[in-house]
C-alpha cells in the first residue's frame, strides 16, 4: 500500500524519509517539485499525482509536505487520511509537526512510523497503543534516560492492541477524576454584498478531555439531540444506542480526544451574530482605492462577540493601505496580500470601523472583482445552534468525577462577498 | 544461378560490414559509458570520503561496551537513514547488535537492518538465528515483531526460512502474531512470487481467523496475492461482514472494498431496468419489501439475503471518524445498493467536505462522478458546493464541476447568479472555468441560452484576456447549436479580432466567420485580408483555421477572395509545421480546380461547407465511471497498477448456498453449536451463526489475552451485547413481532411460531451466548436499558431465557406466568429451556476457567480399589464429557525382547486400550512374556529404568517361567504424553536386558464421549495454535463410514462420536497423563477429505495427524 514517505519542506528539502518496502530514490519526487512549480500557492498542488511507475499522493500540513509514494491501486482517501493521522501523533507527541520538531526527535520520529506501518499497511494508530509502544520525550524522561540508561521503547504489546477498546489501556489512574467536555460550534456562511445570507451552516464538534481511573463507562445526554442532523463518532461511542436512544455511550479513551462532530440540521435558521456594512471601491482613474468596514452585531444571544477578526485577500494591484480604525489594529502583509484587522470584542455600543485609502501599484488595471471578507469570531457559554448537553453519567466505577460543560461558537468559514 | 550467387555474395558482404560496424559501435558505446561511470563513481565517492571520519567514529561507538554509547551511535544511524544518506558500510558493526538486550538498542538495528540488508545479503544473514530464536519467545510482542523484521528482510536465499516462520506465525495463540504473519505474506510474495500457492493455502486459513484484529490484514494479503481466488472468501463471507464493525478502521476499508467486487460477482442486480427514470416509483415497491415480508413474494426481485446483510453492516460506518471507511461505505453502496438507497450516503460525504483540503479533493472528484449520474442525490446539498474565495483551485474547479452537474430547469437562476460571482474572481483560471461551466448550462438548459450567451457576449467586454478568450470558445460552441439568429454576436467578435491574442480563441473566432462566411459576406473577407498580414506570426492552430477560411471563402466569394486565398496558400505552402503545409496542399487539391484533381472538385463545398454537428459540451467526469468510485484510478482517471475491475452484475446468480457455513467447516468448530439442532434449510437463520462464534471468539481472546483486566473483558461483553441488540433488531424485523405481542399471541397463531422459533435458534442462543457474557456489565447498570431492547427485539423465546439469565444461570424454574401461557406447547419449550440451561453453564465454564471440562479434581483412589472398579468409567472428567469404556479395534502386537537377543526369553506388547488399573495417568501394556528356551527362566522383573523418573507400575516378579510357556502381564507406563520412549530393564536372575516400549501415538489416548454439540463447543476452544488440518486423500475403500471409524479407531484409542448421516465423522479422546481434550474430525470430500485435530498438544496433534494421515490412505 503505501511504499514511502517523504518529507519536505516549503523550499523543496526532502529532509526525512521512510521506506516500508525496498528503498525507492528520492528522485520521484521532482515530479512533485515540478507541480509544486506550476502552483501558485502550496495548496494548488493537486494531491494525487501520476508518474511513470509511481504515484504520489501528498498532504500538506503545517507548512510540510507529506509525500507518500505508492505503486498499486489503493484508495486515496486512505493515505490520506493516514498521513493526516501521522501528522497528528507528530502534533500529539512533540506539541507541534514542524520541520524543526522532526529534525530534533528523529529518532523518535523513525520508531513512530516504523510502528504506525508495517509493510505499507496501518498497524498501530490509536494514540494511546503508540504512546505505550513509544513513550512521548519530556525532559524529565529524557534526563533519567541518560541516567539510568532506560528506553523510550516499551517492549511488551499494548494492551489496547489487542482488546477490543484499543483507545484506552488497562490500569488508568488519577487521583483527580475529572471529565470535560467542550461544544464547540462552528458557522460556516457566505454572506452576499448586501448582506443576505446565500448560505449558512452550523458544524459542531465535541471535544473532551477525560481524565478517569479505571474503565469508566459514560453516558452523556442531550436535552435536544434533534438538533443534530449528521453525526460522525470516535469509534468507542456505541453506535446503537445513539440510534434508539439518542444518547452518547462510550468508554472514553485515556486524555484529549474528539467525541462527536455533528452537523445542525439545514431546517433551523442559521443566527448569524453580526452583520457587515462594507464598501470596497477602486477607482478607474488614479492608481487608489477607498475602503470602508463597519460591524455590528446581529444574533448574538446575548453574549459578547470576541476576538473579531477581519481577514482581506487584496487583489494583486493593491500595494499598500492606509487605514484608520476606531478599535483594534491593522496590518497588511504585502507579499501575501492579505489585510488583517484585529478589532477583539466587539462593543454594541460604539462599533468599530475601517476605513481609508488602498494605493494601487501605478499603471496596472483596476481590479475587477472586490476582494471578499473572512470573518473569524467567539462567542463564549453559547452553543448558536442551541445544543445543550443534559447530563453526563457515569458507570462502571466508585468514585465521584468532576464534570463541566463549556460551550463556544465560532466563525468557520465565514465569509462576505463585496 | 550466376545471378543468385552474386546476390549472395552481396548480401554476406553487406552482412560483414553491418557487423563490423556494429561492433564499432558497441566498442564505441562501452568507452562511452565507461567514461560516465568512472565520473558517476568519482562523483559519488567524494562526498563519502568526507563523510568517513564521522562514520569511523560511529563504528567506534558501536563497538564499545558501553550500551549507552551503542544507543548514542545507532540514533545517529538512524538519523543518517533518516536523511537518506548512506550508512551501509557500518553493517558489520550494527549487525552485532541485533541480539542486544536494550529493546530500543535493538529495535533501531531492526531499523537498519531492513534498510541495508538487500545490499549486503551475505552479513544479513548472520542476524537470521537471532530472529528465529525470537520466534520462539513467549512474549508475543517478540514473536510479532521477530516475524516483522525477518519477513521485511529481502534476501531471497532466507525465502524458505520466511515460508515456515510465517506458516508457524498464522497457527499461533496470538491474534498479533497472526495479523504479522498476514502482512508477511505480502512481503514473500513481493520478494518471491513463486511462493504463491503455499501462501494461498496460509491466506485461507488465515482468512478462517475469526479474530478481528487480523481480519484486514489477511484481506490485504489477499488482494495483493490472490485476488481471484473469490472461492477463499464464499465461506467467510458472513464473518466478514458481522465482524466489520469490529474491525479496525483501515482494516475496515480493505475488506469493505473486496466485498464490493465480491459482491459483483456473487448477486444479481438490485437495480430494476428504468430505475433511474423511474425513482419514486421504485422506491414505494422496495419499501414495502422491507416493511412487510410478504409482499416480496409477488414482486420478481427479490435480494439475497447476504447482499442485504452487507448493506446493512456496512450502513453505521458512515459514521466513521475515518474519512476513508466513509467513502468506502459510500461507493459501496454506489456500487450495490439500490438505487433509491444509495441516498443515505450523501449527507455523510458532504460532511467529508469539511475535512482537509486533500479530502475534500478526493470526495469532491467522487461527488462529481455521482453526481453526473443522479442529480437528485445532491441537489438538496447544492450550497455546500458554493465555491469559497479561500478554496484552493482544483477544489474550486470540482465544486463548479458539481454544481453544472445539478443545474435543472428549476435552480439555473441560482447557479448562474452564483456563477456570475466566480466569474470575477481573481483566480482567472477558475473565471475561465466558470465561463466554460455556464457554457454547459446553456446547452443542457435550453431555457437559459439565450440568457447564458448574452452573458458571454458582455463578457467579451472583459478586461481580462483568458476570460475573453475563454467566452469566445464557448460562444463559438454555443452558436454552432443555434446559428440561425446570431450573425450580430458573430460581427460583434470580428470586431473584437483584432484585441484577442490568445491563439484558441482566435482561432474559435475565424472559423465561425468561414463556418458562417454567407451569413457575415462583407466582414469575412476582410477579416481574411487581415490574416495575411499576420499569417506568418500566428501560431498553428491559427494558421489552419486562416486556411480553412480562405477556402471556404473561395467557394463562396471567390471573386473577392482569390487573390488572397492563393497568396496564404502559398505562404502555406512553405510554412515550417508539415501540418500545414499539408492541409495547404489538400485544400489546393480540392478548391483549385485543375487538371489533376478529379472528382473530388466537384465535392469541394459540400465538403467543406457541409453542416456540422454541434459539439456536445460534457463534463470531465463522463467517463469515470469506468472505475470504481474511491479508487486510485478514479482520482487519476486513468487505470493504475493493480486495479481491479469491478465486474458487472451477473445475469443469474450463483448459487448461494457456497456461503452457508456449514457444521463440518473445521474453521467454524462451535457453529453446530448452534446449527445443528436445525438443518441449515432457512438462511435466514444461519446468518448468525456466525455472530455467535464472534461473541464467543471476543470473549475468549479477551480472556485470553495477556494482561488484560476483567474490565477489558467487560467491555468487549457489552460490545457483543450491544451487537447482539443490533442483530436482534433485525430479527424482529423479520418476525415483526414484538417480545410483548408474541408472548400474547393467540394459540391460532402458535403453531407458526413454533415453526419460528425453530428457525430462530441460532438467534436465541446467541443473545444467550451474549447475555451470559455481558452479566458483569449488567451489575454497573449501564446494560438494562439495551438488554431489554434486546430481549424485547427478540422472539419470545428469547426474551423468556432471556430473563433466566437474569436471575442466575443456576437454573430457576421457567417463571410461572410464561410457563402458564405456553401451556399449549409446553413441551417443545421445556425441551429447549433445558439445552439451554446446559449452554449457560457451558458458557459460564467458559468464562470462569481456562479449563472447564476439568473442574471436579478426580477422587484419590487406591489401585486395589480401582481394580474393583474395572471397566466403569473413571471420575477425571466432568460430567459433560466422560470417558468411555475403549472402543476395540484390531489389536497391533509390537515386539519388545527378540528370543535370540534374550537368550530364550521373549516379550511382545501391545496396548489393551483399557484404562490403566494402577493410575489413571498411566497408559495400560500388555506384556506377553514367553520362554522359547528349554530352560525355565527366573525371576522375571523390571530393573533399572530411564530416564529416571519414567514412571512405571511393573507387573509383579514372575518367579518361574517353564519353557514354552507363556505369561501375559499388565504394566502402567506413564508417558507424560510424549511418545519418548519408555526404557527400562526387564531382568532375570541372570541376565538383563535393556528394552523399551516406544508408544504409538494414538495409544496415548483414551477415549471419550461427548455429545456433537459439546464436541463443537470444545472444538471452538481449541483453535488456532491448537488446530492442525489437513487434506487427505481417501483410499476409496475407506469412504464409507464404517471403514473410517475402523481405520481411525485402529489408530487412535479415541471414542466416535455419533452424528448425523453426513459425511462428517467426530472423534474424542483425552490424553491419558494430562487428560486434555484430543479432538479428530474428518470431513469426507469426493475423494479426498479434510482432517483436523484440535488439542493443546500440538505436538501429538501433528504426530496423530501424520499416522491417520497413513491409515486412511493406506488399505
Amino acid at each position: 500500500m503505501i511504499h514511502s514517505l517523504f518529507l519536505i519542506n516549503h523550499s523543496g528539502d526532502i529532509f526525512l524519509e521512510k521506506h516500508w518496502k525496498s528503498v525507492i530514490s528520492h528522485s520521484v519526487c521532482d515530479y512533485f517539485f515540478e507541480a509544486k512549480e506550476k502552483a501558485v500557492d502550496p495548496e494548488d498542488v493537486p494531491p494525487v499525482l501520476q508518474t511513470p511507475h509511481h504515484y504520489l499522493i501528498t498532504v500538506h500540513r503545517g507548512k510540510l509536505f507529506f509525500l507518500s509514494v505508492v505503486q498499486t491501486e489503493v484508495p486515496p482517501l486512505f493515505v490520506i487520511e493516514f498521513l493526516h493521522r501521522v501528522a497528528d501523533t507528530f502534533q500529539d507527541y512533540f506539541g507541534e509537526c514542524s520541520e524543526s520538531v522532526i529534525k530534533d526527535n528523529v529518532v523518535t520520529v523513525y520508531e513512530l512510523l516504523e510502528e504506525m506501518l508495517d509493510n505499507g499497511f496501518p498497524l498501530a494508530t490509536e494514540s494511546n497503543v503508540l504512546k505505550e509502544l513509544i513513550r512521548p520525550p519530556t525532559i524529565l524522561r529524557s534526563v533519567v534516560n541518560t541516567l539510568t540508561g532506560s528506553s523510550n521503547v516499551g517492549d511488551t504489546l499494548p494492551t489496547g492492541q489487542l482488546s477490543t477498546i484499543p483507545w484506552r489501556r488497562a490500569d488508568v489512574k488519577y487521583t483527580n477524576n475529572e471529565a470535560y467536555f467542550d461544544v464547540i460550534e462552528e458557522i460556516d456562511a457566505i454572506l452576499d454584498k448586501s448582506g443576505t445570507t446565500v448560505f449558512a451552516e452550523i458544524q459542531g464538534v465535541i471535544e473532551a478531555s477525560v481524565r478517569l481511573t479505571g474503565m469508566p463507562d459514560l453516558t452523556l445526554s442531550f436535552m435536544n439531540p434533534r438538533l443534530l442532523d449528521d453525526v460522525s463518532f470516535h469509534p468507542c461511542v456505541r453506535f446503537k444506542r445513539w440510534e434508539s436512544e439518542r444518547t452518547l455511550s462510550f468508554i472514553p479513551p485515556d486524555g484529549n480526544f474528539t467525541l462527536m462532530n455533528y452537523h445542525v440540521s439545514s431546517q433551523n435558521p442559521v443566527a448569524i451574530p453580526v452583520y457587515v456594512k462594507q464598501s470596497i471601491s477602486f477607482f478607474e482613474s488614479g492608481p487608489c482605492g477607498r475602503l470602508d468596514i463597519t460591524i455590528g452585531p446581529k444574533q448574538t444571544m446575548g453574549k459578547t462577540v470576541e476576538a473579531l477578526m477581519v481577514k482581506i485577500h487584496m487583489p494583486k494591484a493593491v500595494l499598500s493601505a492606509n487605514l484608520t480604525a476606531t478599535q483594534g489594529n491593522y496590518t497588511y502583509d504585502l507579499p501575501n496580500k492579505v489585510l488583517v484587522w484585529d478589532i477583539g470584542k466587539l462593543n454594541p455600543q460604539k462599533l468599530p470601523n475601517l476605513k481609508g485609502i488602498l494605493s494601487l501599484q501605478a499603471g496596472a488595471p483596476k481590479p475587477e472583482d472586490n476582494p471578499s471578507l473572512n470573518i473569524d469570531l467567539r462567542i463564549q457559554q453559547v452553543a448558536i445552534s442551541g445544543l445543550k448537553v443534559s447530563r453526563l453519567e457515569m458507570f462502571g466505577e466508585k468514585y465521584k468525577p468532576f464534570k463541566g460543560v463549556k460551550y463556544v461558537t465560532k466563525a468557520g468559514k465565514f465569509q462576505v462577498r463585496t | 544461378m550466376d545471378v543468385g550467387f552474386s546476390v549472395r555474395s552481396e548480401a554476406v558482404g553487406a552482412m560483414r560490414t553491418a557487423l563490423n560496424s556494429a561492433e564499432n559501435l558497441q566498442l564505441t558505446l562501452k568507452t562511452g559509458l565507461s567514461q560516465e561511470e568512472k565520473a558517476l563513481t568519482h562523483a559519488e565517492r567524494s562526498p563519502e570520503e568526507t563523510r568517513k571520519a564521522g562514520n569511523e567514529d560511529l563504528k567506534e561507538m558501536l563497538e564499545s561496551n558501553k550500551e549507552s554509547l551503542k544507543l548514542e551511535a545507532m540514533k545517529r544511524v538512524v538519523g543518517l537513514i533518516a536523511k537518506g544518506k548512506n550508512a551501509s558500510e557500518l553493517f558489520p558493526a550494527v549487525v552485532k547488535n541485533v541480539a542486544s538486550k536494550n529493546i530500543e538498542l535493538k529495535k533501531l538495528v531492526y531499523v537498519y537492518l531492513v534498510r541495508y540488508a538487500e545490499e549486503q545479503q551475505d552479513l544479513a544473514l548472520l542476524s537470521i538465528s537471532t530472529f528465529q530464536r525470537a520466534l520462539k519467545e513467549p512474549n508475543q510482542f517478540i514473536r510479532a515483531s521477530a516475524l516483522r523484521v525477518l519477513s521485511s528482510i529481502r534476501v531471497s536465499i532466507i525465502v524458505p526460512i520466511m515460508m515456515l516462520a510465517i506458516k508457524e506465525a498464522s497457527a499461533d495463540m496470538s491474534p498479533y502474531v497472526r495479523k504479522t504473519a498476514a502482512h508477511a505474506i505480502q512481503k514473500l510474495y513481493s520478494l518471491d512470487p513463486d511462493q504463491k500457492e503455499q501462501l494461498i493455502e496460509v491466506i485461507e486459513k488465515l482468512l478462517k481467523d475469526k479474530s478481528t484484529l487480523v481480519a484486514g490484514s489477511v484481506v490485504v494479503a489477499f488482494d495483493e496475492v490472490c485476488p481471484d481466488r473469490i472461492d477463499l472468501i464464499h465461506k467467510n463471507y458472513r464473518k466478514l461482514c458481522n465482524l466489520l464493525v469490529d474491525v479496525e478502521e483501515w482494516g475496515q476499508v480493505v475488506i469493505i472494498s473486496m466485498l464490493t467486487r465480491y459482491a459483483r460477482t456473487q448477486f444479481t442486480s438490485p437495480w430494476k431496468e428504468g430505475a433511474m427514470f423511474d425513482e419514486d416509483n421504485e422506491k414505494a415497491f422496495y419499501e414495502s419489501e422491507e416493511e412487510k415480508k410478504d409482499q416480496t413474494e409477488a414482486t420478481p426481485y427479490t435480494m439475497d439475503p447476504d447482499h442485504r446483510l452487507l448493506l446493512r453492516n456496512t450502513k453505521p460506518l458512515l459514521q466513521s471518524r475515518n474519512t476513508a471507511v466513509v467513502m468506502s461505505v459510500a461507493q459501496l453502496y454506489w456500487h450495490l445498493a439500490p438505487k433509491h438507497e444509495v441516498n443515505i450516503v450523501t449527507k455523510s460525504l458532504v460532511r467529508l467536505l469539511r475535512s482537509h483540503r486533500e479530502v475534500q479533493y478526493i470526495v469532491l472528484q467522487n461527488i462529481a462522478t455521482m453526481s453526473i449520474q443522479r442529480k437528485g442525490m445532491f441537489e438538496p446539498f447544492m450550497k455546500s458546493f458554493y465555491v469559497r474565495s479561500t478554496d484552493a483551485t482544483h477544489i474550486k474547479t470540482l465544486k463548479l464541476e458539481i454544481l453544472t452537474n445539478l443545474a435543472n430547469e428549476a435552480n439555473i437562476s441560482t447557479i448562474l447568479r452564483e456563477f456570475q460571482t466566480y466569474v470575477k474572481s481573481q483566480d482567472k483560471a477558475f473565471a475561465a472555468a466558470t465561463i466554460q461551466a455556464i457554457g454547459r448550462c446553456a446547452t443542457d438548459i435550453s431555457e437559459v441560452t439565450d440568457t447564458c450567451l448574452s452573458g458571454l457576449v458582455l463578457l467579451l467586454s472583459n478586461r481580462d484576456e483568458t476570460v475573453v478568450a475563454e467566452s469566445v470558445v464557448v460562444i463559438k460552441k454555443l452558436l454552432q447549436t443555434q446559428p440561425t439568429q446570431h450573425s450580430d454576436i458573430i460581427k460583434h467578435m470580428a470586431k473584437l479580432f483584432d484585441n484577442i491574442s490568445v491563439s484558441m480563441a482566435r482561432a474559435s473566432i475565424l472559423w465561425l466567420m468561414g463556418e458562417y462566411c454567407e451569413r457575415v459576406p462583407k466582414i469575412a473577407p476582410d477579416v481574411l485580408r487581415k490574416m495575411a498580414k499576420t499569417f506568418t506570426a500566428e501560431e498553428d492552430i491559427v494558421k489552419l483555421q486562416t486556411v480553412n477560411l480562405a477556402a471556404k471563402l473561395y467557394l463562396t466569394n471567390s471573386k473577392q477572395t482569390k487573390l488572397l486565398t492563393q497568396y496564404i496558400l502559398n505562404l502555406g505552402k512553405y510554412d515550417q509545421s508539415y501540418d500545414i503545409r499539408d492541409r495547404t496542399r489538400f485544400v489546393r487539391q480540392l478548391i483549385v480546380p485543375n487538371e489533376k484533381s478529379g472528382a473530388l472538385n466537384k465535392y469541394a463545398r459540400r465538403i467543406l461547407l457541409a453542416p456540422k454537428p454541434a459539439p456536445m459540451l460534457e463534463s470531465a467526469f463522463k467517463d469515470r465511471d469506468r472505475f470504481q468510485l474511491g479508487t486510485l484510478s478514479h482520482s487519476i482517471n486513468s487505470k493504475a497498477t493493480g486495479y481491479q475491475e469491478l465486474s458487472d452484475w451477473p445475469a443469474v446468480a450463483p448459487d448461494q448456498s457456497v456461503r452457508n457455513v456449514e457444521v463440518v467447516e473445521p474453521a467454524q468448530e462451535s457453529a453446530p453449536l448452534v446449527g445443528k439442532t436445525k438443518k441449515p434449510k432457512s438462511s435466514d437463520a444461519k446468518f448468525y451463526s456466525d455472530d455467535e462464534e464472534e461473541k464467543e471468539e471476543e470473549a475468549s481472546e479477551s480472556g485470553g489475552s495477556e494482561g488484560s483486566s476483567s474490565s477489558s473483558s467487560e467491555e468487549s461483553s457489552s460490545e457483543s451485547e450491544e451487537q447482539s441488540s443490533d442483530e436482534s433488531d433485525e430479527t424482529s424485523s423479520d418476525s415483526g413481532k414484538s417480545s410483548s405481542g408474541s408472548e400474547k399471541s393467540s394459540s391460532e397463531s402458535e403453531p407458526e411460531q413454533k415453526k419460528k422459533t425453530k428457525t430462530k435458534k441460532a438467534p436465541q442462543k446467541k443473545s444467550k451466548a451474549a447475555a451470559a457474557a455481558s452479566s458483569d456489565s449488567d451489575e454497573n447498570g449501564n446494560g438494562p436499558v439495551t438488554r431489554d431492547s434486546s430481549s424485547s427485539a427478540q422472539s419470545s423465546f428469547g426474551s423468556e431465557t432471556d430473563s433466566e439469565d437474569d436471575s442466575d444461570s443456576d437454573a430457576p424454574p421457567p417463571p410461572p406466568a410464561q410457563q402458564k401461557k405456553k401451556k399449549s406447547d409446553v413441551k417443545a419449550k421445556l425441551k429447549v429451556e433445558e439445552k439451554s440451561k446446559m449452554e449457560v453453564s457451558l458458557l459460564d465454564l467458559n468464562d470462569f476457567s481456562p479449563a472447564p471440562a476439568n473442574a471436579p479434581k478426580p477422587a484419590v483412589i487406591s489401585p486395589s480399589l480401582l481394580s474393583d472398579l474395572e471397566g466403569l468409567s473413571l471420575s477425571n472428567v466432568s460430567s459433560t464429557v466422560q470417558v468411555t469404556a475403549p472402543s476395540f479395534g484390531p489389536v497391533k502386537t509390537h515386539e519388545l525382547l527378540h528370543h535370540m537377543t534374550g537368550k530364550g526369553l521373549s516379550a511382545k506388547y501391545h496396548f489393551p486400550r483399557q484404562p490403566c488399573l494402577y493410575q489413571p495417568s498411566m497408559v495400560a501394556v500388555q506384556v506377553i512374556l514367553a520362554n522359547s528356551s528349554d530352560h525355565s527362566l527366573e525371576k522375571i522383573h523390571i530393573g533399572d529404568r530411564s530416564p529416571a523418573g519414567l514412571n512405571i507400575h511393573c507387573f509383579n516378579t514372575i518367579e518361574r517361567l517353564e519353557p514354552e510357556a507363556s505369561v501375559t502381564v499388565s504394566m502402567g507406563i506413564d508417558f507424560s504424553d510424549s511418545t519418548q520412549a519408555a526404557n527400562f530393564q526387564l531382568c532375570t536372575k541372570e541376565d538383563q536386558f535393556s528394552v523399551s516400549i516406544q508408544p504409538v501415538v494414538g495409544e496415548l489416548l483414551m477415549p471419550s464421549t461427548m455429545s456433537e454439540q459439546d464436541f463443537s463447543k470444545e472444538q471452538g476452544k481449541l483453535l488456532g495454535m491448537n488446530e492442525t488440518s489437513a487434506t487427505v486423500a481417501m483410499a476409496t475403500a475407506n469412504t464409507s463410514s464404517q471403514a473410517v471409524s475402523k481405520q481411525v479407531l485402529s489408530v487412535a484409542n479415541v471414542g466416535v462420536v455419533s452424528s448425523g448421516p453426513n459425511d462428517l465423522h467426530r472423534f474424542a479422546g483425552r490424553t491419558v497423563s494430562s487428560g486434555a481434550l484430543v479432538l479428530v474430525s474428518l470431513e469426507l470430500k469426493e475423494s479426498s477429505a479434510l482432517l483436523t485435530i484440535n488439542t493443546e498438544k500440538s505436538v501429538m496433534a501433528s504426530m496423530l495427524l501424520r499416522d491417520l494421515k497413513q491409515a486412511l490412505a493406506l488399505a
